[in-house]
């Protein structure tokens, strides 16, 4: 594990990083400056807004159905917010 | 028994490039290197290379997609000149940081403007800290030899940095000399197959390549890059005596011409150094004492090196083709000035900034450079340290 304390010599060439999934670490939430509302009594589940997530940040159940969002990773871009004809996305 | 051809230098920058049958080609056209490609894509043609060729549509794409060949596990090379390297200028520096030793063809032109396209080496200069190996070569048969060296330098496990062959445009690129070739299987021989250690490519390890790199990382990805360039210095001479077994033609950091007990020393790189040499064997003649050091290694900069070589020399004159608009001197000028300080060897040097846009520079402008040197020995006044040479006034 890489981090802010690892020595020069311990650190991979050009910052590379050999290993997948990564980006999990990474979180972007705090980029926010305006922050989706999930409304669920307006949301008819009809799965329009997750697929358009750039961050992944709309969880999605089993059941095929959504959850609140994952704030550790949206970055307020308000795509989801924009598709959902619904009115059960808004942004503050 | 190796090849005896006469070729321009951008023939024979085209043909190492054939010998050394890359996986990926990526140029675009510019004075006065285009015939590097434009030969290289016959051999593509022709079918005797395997090479990919990229016709992309700017420089910088070109350099862009050597990067994502190289990261993907390719050997990529390419040409470029002057502007076309200004263009390269971003992805210049990502190739160095992602540490990618792609090899490039520079062939110095000026860099314009005002609109020039003869040779200077103000292309070379302005990437000159850009963390990429950097070789000098005086003639064609430099100019091939540097490259069939080149990948065994960037791609050592010590080094990964990419590196550029330099030559002078038009006065080497476009000149026919008489130049011997290794055979085919010899050049595959002594350049060996590409294997790098990690790759996009590897379906056995998924990795991320340039990730973002703050405040925590960059300063320690920048230190590697430094080392890096510091660790080329071994390899560089490495490769070299082990070209010098194969072809007997002898590389170092530089060469030493009549530098022995040479009093009066002219430093400068590429094709005048035949200008030079030509001058100081005239000068030797007469019983005057004089002495050539040419660079061939300019990044890593042999400072130490240099600096020793220099040392018994009673005055100094480093040629800068290309002028560092700063109100001090040349970049080589520089570079050799800071080595002397640094390592305690004080002796009386001036810089003489010449050629700027294709200008000649003849046999009788390097002579009067010795003569300069001898009326500083005499006097042992220098006046003005920051000269012109071949510059109406």
């Amino acid at each position: 594990m890489i981090d802010k304390d690892t020595p020069v010599n311990d650190l991979t060439i050009g910052g590379n990083i050999y290993e997948a999934g990564n980006s999990l670490k990474f979180k972007t939430g705090d980029w926010r400056s305006t922050t989706p509302k999930y409304i669920s009594e307006n949301c008819k589940q009809c799965g329009l807004c997750f697929p358009v997530c750039p961050d992944d940040a709309i969880p999605v159940g089993k059941d095929q159905k959504r959850g609140d969002f994952n704030y550790d990773y949206c970055k307020g871009c308000g795509v989801c917010a924009k598709v959902c004809p619904f009115k059960a996305i808004v942004m503050e | 028994m190796s090849i005896r051809e006469r070729l321009s230098g951008n023939e024979a920058a085209a043909i190492a490039m054939k010998q050394i049958n890359p996986d990926v080609v990526a140029a675009f056209p510019i004075t006065p290197s285009t015939e590097i490609p434009q030969y290289f894509s016959t051999f593509v043609s022709n079918g005797q290379v395997d090479t990919e060729f990229v016709a992309v549509e700017s420089e910088h794409s070109a350099m862009s997609a050597c990067i994502g060949a190289q990261s993907a596990g390719a050997r990529a090379m390419t040409a470029t000149s002057a502007n076309g390297l200004s263009l390269m200028w971003e992805m210049i520096y990502i190739a160095s940081s992602l540490r990618l030793p792609i090899v490039m063809s520079l062939v110095n032109r000026a860099v314009s403007g005002p609109l020039n396209i003869h040779n200077d080496h103000s292309d070379a200069m302005g990437v000159r800290d850009a963390g990429w190996i950097m070789l000098f070569s005086e003639n064609n048969q430099e100019a091939y030899d540097n490259l069939l060296m080149a990948h065994r330098i960037a791609e050592h496990k010590d080094v990964l940095l990419p590196l550029m062959v330099c030559q002078d445009g038009f006065i080497t690129s476009h000149s026919i000399e008489n130049i011997e070739l290794l055979e085919d299987d010899k050049v595959k021989q002594f350049v060996g197959k590409y294997k790098p250690e990690h790759y996009l490519l590897n379906d056995k390890e998924p990795i991320a390549v340039g990730p973002l790199d703050l405040q925590a990382y960059l300063f320690e990805h920048k230190y590697q890059q430094a080392e890096a360039m510091r660790n080329a210095k071994k390899v560089i001479l490495e490769v070299s005596k082990d070209f010098e077994k194969l072809t007997g033609r002898k590389y170092s950091f530089f060469e030493e011409y009549k530098m022995d007990d040479a009093e009066l020393v002219v430093v400068c790189m590429n094709s005048t150094a035949g200008t030079t040499k030509a001058v100081v064997d005239d000068l030797r003649n007469k019983g005057v004492k004089a002495g050539l050091l040419k660079i061939r290694v300019f990044r890593p900069f042999p400072a130490e090196e240099v600096a020793n070589a220099l040392s018994n020399a009673k005055a100094i004159a480093v040629l800068d083709k290309a002028d560092s608009l700063n109100g001090v001197g040349g970049a080589l000028f520089e570079d050799v000035v800071s080595g002397m300080y640094v390592n305690n060897k004080n002796v009386p040097i001036v810089n003489y900034v010449y050629g700027i846009g294709g200008r000649d520079t003849t046999t009788k402008e390097i002579s009067s450079v010795y003569s300069d040197l001898q009326k500083i020995v005499d006097t042992g006044n220098i006046d003005n340290p920051y000269r012109y040479l071949g510059l109406r006034k």
